[in-house]
């Protein structure tokens, strides 16, 4: 595992290397922020979900989508809707709750160059399923030499909801991202949304596409360029959400709403965060990430899974082996608490970031005035 | 073994006849014989060309007999009655306390105490009674997201349920499960299994120990029967295949019991599964397979003995569909705009509760008054749970971090065989490890 990764992406965008371990770091400016400057519409996170589906259904007859509720349901959280009735019952597939089975069966389809969809009403139920998206899935095109890849996308909604529970509320992308074979992507806006899943539809990989329910409903100012149905995002690439040069916070999904938003208040205290949205969680950008601790001296990281083992340890571990020595304070990790998520409305709050964890975490960075203690 | 799907009714007993005859006054008599498609689930037409298959055109909803043993000794009662007085009594108070549990949940979830995925029960109220309410403590119950009745019937104590849903320390998991996880150890109820087909194989490994404990352990008498409840859903599920064969293979003490109320959220029973009638899969691994009106409370009371007793007998273990239905959305999340009015009315005037009034009530078991009685003492209990959830302590800080492990701080345990943590010289990190 120390080789150099080629990595082909998708359609749409240029091929680019991705470095291993020993990652040249380059530049992290980005292409990508200019969106951000020209004329805004808004989009909800769903709609642009829902558009990137139809869009890339319409481009190619070998997509179809399958999942529990997909169809007449209009999807357990819209995200399908209208799509049945466009696309007919041969290509939007309510399935039986057999996750095993039908992802196996999407797996299969794969193989044989068809680029399913699979829609998880929620990512806790992959678990029923984990055997044919590790297994089945991420190992087949090493097994057999490059000769079978697996086209497929597994996705649907990740990370913590709100009072359900400790089985219906985790965070599945470090577990995922250990996984040599896929590829784990996590939007966060609209923007991220439409060009991530068009991406991983097109891409030749299986790729876990971890959405969150609690951004749905949410809008998002896209550009005209967002719009547009050739519009596709890199896989492998993060994105700077927010310049700065104080210090360093990574995040993902939800989480990046958050890390921007503990920004704002940081900035009236004078620290000028920088925030960068990872966007792939594997492949992991650690290019964006390591520039931007050269830069700033100092890295927070937010997630709402785990602490152990998880993203931000993945994330130290990368700064501590390429940027040790830009280092002037020690790496924080702001994660969920290290339990099953409880129900109580009080303890669940405990139990995962708040933005006040990450203006706390990211003060003990910038002052090592307050005493460090363990994050959550 | 005779599993006869014929319509050879083995309850010969007035009041079973007699109550499918009463329903058929008000039900269209397709819905009760088996020449149509008897089976509602959907009547939404399926799409042309949709690779569903067409829902198999037989569906009969005949109890069909578990075994020649319930035949003989029915044909040799000496009452016609199915239950006595003290017996419709309880069984009439369990399922008002259920329906009047889930409407108060509704209320207060609509008011902000609840939160997150609340599913209620309403409708399904025989199935949880008539078969929790014969079994003992020690006789385990495995249960879904739906689980508040299962919980309700089992004996765990309205106040405890309730405030669980409050997310309040004194709730029957400390706030901790919520309303898909109810547990409780003291009535054997061990989930509060929130993914589909799950509770499956816990339920079966519960029987499993029985058997366990009874064979290997010496525990002669450890005769505890499992009841595993899931939906029609589920039976899709490949874990209940699997279970169905383990349990058959090792003749394990438990019935599952499929609570077949013809929807899984917006999928109709028809459209999920290539043959509707799953009481067929019980035969197909080698147990038998009831199918039975799941809104007759007496029905399925009467088929959950023969299950529950083939199971302590050590006979094995049995699969019961009882056809059911739900009275609201299958969350109260859900928009419920799926099922078609038409099939909501014809169960609503199947209501499970207004039938045992009836049945009570034609055989003189109880008066109007005695029904009422139970009402408002149902009524106080409910207003009781609330106010005590209501003003029941949040869960302090602290109990974050515990309970997860059973090991105070999950370093095992010590030669001495106690836990490491519990040595002192573990926490001044002066112990050897
Ligand atoms: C493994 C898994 N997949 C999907 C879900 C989402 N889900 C919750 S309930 C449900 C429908 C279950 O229907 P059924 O088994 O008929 O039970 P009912 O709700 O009707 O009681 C689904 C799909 C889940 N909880 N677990
Ligand atoms: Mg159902």
């Amino acid at each position: 595992m120390l080789g150099i990764i080629r990595q082909k992406l998708g359609a749409g965008s240029s091929s680019a290397t991705m470095l291993g371990q020993l990652q040249r770091i380059r530049p992290a400016a980005s292409a990508l922020r200019s969106f951000s400057s020209s004329a805004k519409e808004q989009m909800t996170v769903r709609d642009a979900l829902n558009s990137a589906l139809d869009e890339e259904m319409s481009a190619d007859p070998k997509v179809f989508l399958m999942g529990e509720e997909v169809g007449e349901y209009q999807g357990a959280y819209k995200i399908t809707k209208g799509l049945l009735d466009k696309y007919g019952p041969e290509r939007v597939l309510d399935t039986p709750i057999t996750e095993a089975g039908f992802t196996g069966i999407g797996v299969g389809a794969a193989y044989y160059g068809l680029k399913p969809v699979v829609e998880f009403m929620t990512f806790n139920f992959s678990m029923q399923a984990i055997d044919h998206i590790i297994n089945s899935a991420a190992k087949s095109n090493y097994m057999s030499a490059g000769q079978i890849n697996v086209p497929i996308v597994f996705r649907g909604p990740n990370g913590a909801a709100a009072g359900v529970g400790a089985q219906h509320s985790q965070c599945y992308a470090a577990w995922f991202a250990a996984v040599p074979g896929l590829k784990v992507l996590a939007p966060y806006s609209s923007e991220d949304a439409r060009g991530l899943l068009k991406a991983a539809i097109r891409d030749p990989d299986p790729v876990v596409f971890l959405e969150n329910e609690l951004l749905y409903g949410e809008s998002f100012p896209v550009s005209a360029e967002v719009f547009d149905s050739s519009f596709c995002l890199p896989i492998g690439k993060a994105k700077i959400e927010r310049e700065g040069k104080d210090i360093t916070i990574t995040a993902f999904s939800k989480m990046v709403g958050y890390a921007l938003q503990a920004a704002e208040i940081l900035a009236k205290e004078g620290i000028n965060a920088e925030v960068i949205n990872l966007r792939s969680i594997r492949p992991l950008d650690r290019a964006t990430i390591n520039t931007s601790v050269r830069k700033t001296n100092r890295l927070i990281t937010v997630e709402e899974g785990f602490p152990q083992h998880g993203v931000g340890a993945e994330i130290c571990a990368s700064v501590v082996e390429e940027s040790f020595g830009y280092l002037d304070a020690p790496v924080e990790r702001v994660a969920g608490a290290d339990v099953p998520m409880p129900y109580a409305a009080n303890l669940e709050r405990l139990a995962v970031p708040q933005i006040e964890d990450i203006v706390r975490a990211a003060k003990r960075a910038c002052y090592r005035s307050v005493p460090l203690a363990a994050s959550a | 073994m005779s599993f006869s799907a014929a319509t050879t009714q083995p309850l010969r007993l007035n009041t079973t006849a007699g109550a499918a005859a009463r329903s058929n006054d008000k039900v269209p008599s397709s819905l009760l014989m088996s020449k149509t498609p008897s089976f509602l689930g959907s009547t939404r037409k399926l799409r042309p060309g949709c690779v569903a298959a067409k829902p198999n055109a037989q569906r009969r909803s005949a109890v069909v007999s578990v075994s020649e043993a319930v035949k003989e000794k029915k044909a040799s009662a000496s009452t016609n009655l199915l239950i006595t007085r003290e017996e419709g009594l309880e069984l009439y108070e369990d399922m008002v306390l259920g329906r009047a549990f889930e409407d108060m949940c509704a209320q207060m979830y609509y008011r902000g105490k609840m939160f997150g995925f609340v599913h209620l029960y309403n409708g399904q109220e025989a199935v949880s009674t008539g078969f929790i309410k014969l079994t003992k403590q020690e006789d385990t119950v495995v249960s879904t997201y739906r689980d508040h009745v299962h919980s309700l019937s089992k004996g765990v104590p309205a106040r405890e349920v309730m405030s669980e849903l409050f997310g309040k320390a004194t709730g029957c998991c400390r706030g901790q499960g919520g309303s898909m996880h109810m547990f409780s150890k003291a009535h054997n109820l061990i989930g509060g299994f929130a993914f589909i087909g799950e509770g499956i194989p816990v339920a079966t490994g519960a029987a499993f120990s029985s058997k366990y404990r009874r064979e290997v352990l010496k525990q002669a008498d450890c005769d505890h029967v499992t009841l595993a409840f899931f939906g029609d859903g589920t039976a899709n599920n490949g874990q209940f295949f699997e279970c169905l064969n383990m349990a058959a293979l090792w003749k394990l003490p438990i019935v599952f019991v499929v609570e077949n109320n013809l929807w899984a959220i917006g999928m109709s029973h028809l459209r999920a599964t290539s043959d509707p009638e799953i009481w067929k899969k019980g035969p197909a691994f080698g147990m038998p397979g009831v199918h039975v009106d799941g809104m007759d409370v007496l029905k399925v009371r009467e088929v959950a003995k023969e299950a529950i007793g083939r199971a302590r007998r050590g006979e094995g273990p049995t699969l019961v569909e009882c056809e059911t239905y739900r009275f609201r959305g299958h969350s109260l999340a859900d928009p419920d705009e799926l099922r078609d009015p038409a099939e909501k009315a014809h169960y609503a005037a199947r209501d499970p509760i207004t039938a045992l009034k009836k049945y009570i009530f034609e055989h003189n078991l109880a008066s109007e008054q005695e029904l009422k009685a139970i009402d408002k003492k149902i009524d106080e209990v409910l207003e009781d749970a609330v106010e005590f959830a209501d003003e029941s302590p949040l869960p302090p800080r602290s109990q974050l971090l515990e309970n997860v492990f059973a090991d105070p701080k999950g370093f095992g345990i010590g030669p001495d065989g106690r836990y490491r943590c519990e040595d002192p010289k573990f926490t001044q990190g002066t112990a050897k490890v």
